[in-house]
């Protein structure tokens, strides 16, 4: 969760024009975007007693800059034209989805279960339960692993899962002093009593509360401790200003090749239709480099350039066991298989999600770094992918830290978020999960990859891994 | 990948040990002078803390002059290779080893010379701090041109010479004022205190903070201080850019503004030390000539007073205090066999509560157990408290409090107590009480867990006996309140084994106790010295002065408070019950005032604020039963009463040791200042015998023999110091 600052901040830093003249100075700038479709020798995951759960279909709204055209819709709105989008893209019958689940973190109050608002007005049979999830940037993941947990059970054959951020408009409370006196108005009984309370309130009781942006436990926030694992993994600002650039050059790309296909078009109520994301602006290193530290200053490297922004958008992704996807006519995308979820000290290790869960999910799977195709991370601040890649490249740090004999290793940059990733694309921090998820499949079929890997980091010091398989062609 | 380096490392091999003496040293040189800043890096190898000593002033002065004579170096940073001590102070070494005051004069004067030369270097010196950055080590800081500080807890700022009865010497006296405004200075040089990184940004001592970084490719605090290198040259090179420019000084008050500040802070000094330390007087003095004569006459003055308050008796009780108190904060045993991790503290009352909340702020899992729940949630609720207190002035995190919480258990069961490791009674003094509770938790404890009875003055082998594993109890004096209270007497009986003795200085230390470890017997040893100045109180009050004057002359003498209001925090009844106590086992030697007047106080009710409020007086002088006890015949002169109350005390401190109850002067003296209130200035009993003289001390108690009777007979070892002039307490 990025914090708000970057928002106003980032809208003014880098212009498009720049973008154009200046080509990426990034990690790996030779993507195999258009790769040969390889050899299918490695074998598949599926093991006996397990079901095999399939991802069917995943879409997402567009994810845009809060505050831009969606400022006016509330988060239901945002999750029903994402289900909306699901429902005409797979053509599913209304009632033929067992159980909805949605991720979400910042709640609008007056929606609270969002994924049962969303799913009425999308025109699901209103027999269908719904809840909704939250777990940090990981919500809808979680969403996601819920509905696997439902099929691999037997409970459900058909979930659909998705996830919801809308930061353009956020619950902003009166103080705690003016609630208390509020609500004891409520309970006054004589007018003296009410003129009384009325005359306790002071301007001290005026200031309205904003939601959090700090970390609960440390009361840190999110980019201030960003700032602080880059420095504790020596990641430069250089290094992070060109992951920044490498992110939104490979996302501009992406987008210009028609690869999202992911993303619906939405007609915007009062507004255009709505049909692309609207952050990624790829600038110089030049540019970059002229933003000042955004959270620690004045030393800092995490400006607001290399950071995710404050995101409007919505996913949903259709799931089923195998057997139900094939009977009912579909061509499932991949097979989601191993996933964990891990946690850690919130404060030193906020955002090292990524490390601890790569190397247990690939043990669970019994796979190794190498066997991965397709790597789709979270991008919550280049810092912490660049101090993700170093810890994972440090058998010092798997050892001290981790508990394991020898460090895990780094992804292959030429397999890693090519289509761009949450510093270019947006993260509405409840749905990236499911755009992870979904890009994985989408890249897995494009490339010719059999194996990918999803890993996110989320607030709390929580992380996340999910193997996906490649469905056979 | 260091651009800029001009590394120079040096490594001292020292003989070991806390507040050093280097004897050889190992130069490791590396000078590459290709970029423009030069990176001093200072730290001694198996030193525990740097101390600005005059080996490190000699290199100072000599990697200086090689920076300002290279015309490539544009900037410098100073950092200490040692994680979490950026200079803990000057050596006091140093100073203790000076036989004139006109030898520490000098000392000061070359500092002062020294650090002038930084202050007004060609080149930018950035000073980058992490940990304690103290006393001379601030006055090294704030020479430099720029500060840049980390935000860990470990780093702290302060001019503590004050607590050792000295001053900043080398400068600071003059530099503070004008960085931090004439208030701030005072406040800082005065109290002594420490300042945390954030307070010494907004106050304008350092520049810029730098955050702790967690652990990387390296461990944590490894790369916290690569990192405030790496800041501190960017920083360094940057002001030599003339990028960032340096601050200027605080602008001055007007004359008039400055006279009633120094007018003020007079005026509390004088309140408070009672004119018992002269610390604090000469600083203001020092202030004050510097500002309004000039600098060259402020750092005249500084020196002069910095070497005349080194050979000051106080100066040197609290140089031997703060020396005996480090000393009694290591731990000497070892680690036990078995480290308790689980701890039960019975009785949740004042003591109990503030047992379990020094315990669990520590890490220990802890039970509070008492027998009813109102107490319970009482001693809940005080814990909750004093950590909610903590929050609310932002040193925790609401997240931190709730932690500390989790690791307390209250209830009025022995449930749990099967996995404890070590068990705090502090119930009612009472020794059926004590044997039943022994009882019934070894009835259910595992065979090693340790048995501690908090008691201030039971014999440890009463409560001991029984017990079906004497060699498993101890006692645990703990002092009130708990929290702010340092001291800890551990009470070790022939029975208790080594290890039972390890665990408890293990648990001890864990909960930041100073401790000393002392020999059973009644009253061990606090209580015993306690109890000799409250009989004699009540003997001199019996003789008809009056409360305000016992306070005035305890207070003038230098004990913190009053002795009447230490009588009340103790309380009358627990007073008198130990005074029983001790006369039954110590006979004539526990006689003096008569103990009828408290009982028939404490059977008339009389609690709380009884004597300090002089209700006790009052009442005595009203109530016809008791007119009769007072003798109205005071014919001692105040120093008399001072010595009276005090001379008991010191003889059976000096008794304690003949008696082995203590092991040493060191001890004694710590016990006797950090547990009941023996004036510092005196350094505890030994140091006060040693300065006023056995000999002297012996001639007068023979006179107040000759009157009151033998609780004045000088010990045997008090009249062996007495006969031979050499034989000193402290060498």
């Amino acid at each position: 969760m990025a914090s708000m600052l970057l928002n106003s901040m980032r809208s003014c830093s880098v212009s498009h024009s720049w973008a154009m003249r200046f080509g990426v100075r990034s990690l790996s700038a030779t993507a195999p975007l258009q790769a040969q479709v390889q050899t299918k020798s490695k074998k598949t995951l599926a093991r006996p007693g397990v079901k095999n759960i399939v991802l069917v279909e995943g879409v997402r709204t567009p994810f845009l800059l809060s505050g831009t055209m969606y400022v006016d819709l509330m988060p239901h709105d945002l999750a029903r034209a994402a289900l909306q989008g699901l429902l005409n893209r797979t053509g599913v019958p209304k009632d033929a989805v067992d159980y909805i689940i949605y991720g979400t973190v910042i709640q609008e109050v007056k929606t609270s279960n969002v994924a049962r608002e969303a799913a009425m007005g999308a025109g699901f049979s209103d027999k269908i339960p719904a809840h909704t999830v939250t777990m940090a940037c990981i919500s809808s993941n979680q969403a996601m692993t819920s509905a696997v947990g439902l099929i691999a059970a037997g409970q459900c054959d058909a979930v659909v899962a998705g996830g919801v951020e809308f930061m353009s408009d956020v619950p902003i409370r009166h103080s705690r002093k003016m609630r208390k006196t509020m609500l004891s108005l409520n309970k006054a009984k004589t007018l003296g009593q009410k003129l009384s309370l009325i005359g306790s309130i002071r301007m001290a009781h005026l200031s309205p509360e904003l939601p959090a942006v700090a970390e609960f436990s440390t009361a840190e926030t999110m980019g201030h401790s960003a700032d602080r694992l880059a420095a504790a993994f020596g990641v430069s600002r250089v290094e992070q200003d060109e992951f920044a650039v490498r992110s939104h050059s490979l996302a501009k790309k992406a987008q210009e090749s028609g690869l999202l296909e992911d993303v619906i078009s939405f007609k915007v109520p009062g507004r255009d239709i709505v049909s692309k994301d609207n952050g990624i602006r790829p600038s110089s290193m030049e540019q970059m480099a002229k933003l000042k530290p955004a959270f620690i200053k004045p030393h800092g490297t995490v400006t607001a350039a290399n950071s995710s922004f404050l995101t409007d958008g919505a996913s949903a992704v259709l799931i089923m066991s195998e057997e139900k996807a094939l009977a009912m006519g579909y061509k499932p995308k991949a097979y989601l298989r191993d996933f964990v979820y891990v946690s850690q000290d919130p404060k030193d290790q906020l955002l090292l999600g990524p490390t601890y869960s790569t190397p247990k999910v690939l043990e669970r799977a019994g796979l190794s770094m190498s066997d991965i195709d397709v790597f789709e991370f979270h991008e919550a601040f280049a810092g912490q992918i660049m101090a993700n890649l170093k810890a994972m490249d440090s058998d010092w740090f798997a050892q001290t830290y981790m508990g394991r004999k020898s460090k895990v290793g780094t992804p292959s940059m030429d397999k890693f978020n090519l289509w761009g990733g949450s510093l270019s694309l947006g993260h509405p921090f409840g749905a990236t999960g499911c755009r992870l998820v979904t890009t994985v499949a989408h890249r897995l079929k494009k490339e010719g990859g059999q194996y990918g890997l999803v890993a996110a980091c989320a607030a709390g010091g929580q992380g996340h891994a999910m193997v996906i398989e490649a469905y056979p062609q | 990948m260091r651009q800029y380096i001009c590394v120079r490392e040096r490594d001292y091999v020292c003989d070991s040990l806390d507040y050093l003496s280097l004897s050889q040293s190992n130069t490791d040189r590396c000078d590459m002078i290709n970029q423009d800043v030069c990176i001093y890096v200072y730290g001694f190898v198996c030193v525990q803390v740097n101390t600005l000593s005059l080996q490190m002033q000699s290199e100072l002065t000599e990697v200086m002059g090689e920076i300002w004579s290279n015309g490539g170096v544009k900037s410098a940073v100073f950092i200490s290779r040692k994680p979490g001590c950026f200079i803990a102070g000057a050596d006091i070494k140093m100073i203790q080893a000076c036989k004139s005051s006109e030898e520490v004069t000098c000392l000061s004067r070359e500092g002062q010379k020294m650090l002038e030369k930084i202050e007004k270097s060609p080149i930018p010196i950035v000073a980058a701090i992490h940990g304690s950055c103290l006393g001379g080590g601030l006055e090294l800081a704030i020479a430099c041109q720029y500060r840049i500080a980390t935000k860990s807890n470990k780093t702290v700022l302060g001019t503590p010479e004050v607590m050792l009865g000295l001053l900043p010497g080398a400068g600071g006296t003059q530099r503070l004022p004008k960085m931090v405004g004439l208030p701030g200075a005072f406040d800082m040089m005065l109290t002594g205190k420490n300042i945390r990184a954030e307070k010494a940004k907004k106050m304008g001592l350092v520049h810029q903070l730098v955050d702790p970084l967690g652990p990387g490719l390296k461990p944590a605090e490894e790369r916290t201080m690569e990192y405030l290198e790496e800041v501190a040259v960017g920083v360094a090179k940057e002001i030599a850019n003339k990028k960032i420019p340096l601050t200027k000084e605080k602008s001055f008050m007007q004359s008039p503004v400055r006279k009633k500040i120094y007018k003020t802070v007079s005026e509390r000094v004088q309140k408070q030390t009672k004119n018992l330390y002269p610390a604090p007087e000469k600083i203001i003095e020092c202030v004050q000539t510097g500002m309004e004569q000039g600098s060259e006459a402020g750092y005249l003055a500084e020196a002069e007073n910095f070497g005349k308050l080194a050979m000051t008796s106080e100066s040197k009780a609290l140089i031997g205090l703060y020396h005996g108190q480090v000393a009694c904060r290591k731990n000497q045993l070892g680690p036990p066999e078995k480290e308790v991790k689980k701890l039960a503290v019975l009785g949740a009352g004042l003591m109990g509560s503030s047992i379990a909340q020094v315990s669990i702020d520590k890490g220990l899992t802890t039970i509070l157990k008492d027998t009813t729940v109102d107490s319970l949630s009482r001693g809940h609720e005080k814990i909750y408290k004093s950590l909610d207190a903590k929050v609310k002035k932002n040193e925790m995190t609401a997240f931190e409090r709730d932690t500390i919480m989790s690791n307390l258990s209250i209830q009025t069961d022995y449930s749990g107590f099967e996995s404890a490791d070590m068990v705090i009674e502090a119930v009612f003094e009472d020794i059926n009480i004590k044997h039943k509770v022994v009882k019934e938790v070894e009835a259910v404890v595992p065979s090693h867990c340790i048995f501690v009875s908090n008691t201030s003055g039971l014999p440890i082998r009463d409560i001991a006996a029984a017990s079906q594993r004497p060699e498993n109890v101890i006692g645990m004096h703990y002092f009130s309140p708990v929290e702010k209270m340092q001291l800890l007497e551990i009470i070790t009986t022939d029975k208790t084994s080594a290890d039972t003795l390890a665990s408890a200085v293990n648990v001890g230390l864990k909960q930041g106790k100073v401790i000393i470890i002392v020999k059973d017997g009644p009253g061990f040893y606090t209580t015993r010295c306690l109890l000799c100045v409250f009989l004699e109180c009540i003997r001199i009050f019996q003789e008809g002065v009056e409360v305000q004057r016992l306070d005035a002359l305890s207070e003038s003498f230098g004990f913190h408070t009053g002795l009447s209001v230490v009588a009340d925090e103790v309380g009358l009844d627990v007073a008198l019950h130990s005074s029983e106590n001790l006369s039954k086992a110590f006979g004539p030697r526990y006689e003096g005032g008569d103990l009828e007047i408290v009982r028939l106080m404490v059977e008339k009710g009389f609690r709380g604020k009884t004597f300090s409020s002089g209700l006790m007086y009052s009442s005595l002088h009203s109530d016809c039963s008791l007119k009769m006890i007072l003798c109205v015949c005071c014919s001692s002169s105040d120093s008399d009463i001072q010595l009276r109350m005090v001379s008991r005390c010191l003889n059976e401190s000096v008794l304690c040791l003949q008696e082995g109850i203590v092991a040493n002067p060191v001890e004694g003296d710590i016990g006797a200042v950090f547990g009941y209130g023996f004036p510092p200035s005196h350094g505890g009993p030994f140091r006060f015998i040693d300065t006023f003289g056995a000999e002297r001390l012996v001639s007068t108690m023979r006179r107040y023999e000759d009157v009151y009777g033998n609780q004045f007979t000088p010990c045997q070892l008090l009249l062996d110091h007495a006969k031979d002039h050499s034989r000193k307490f402290y060498n």
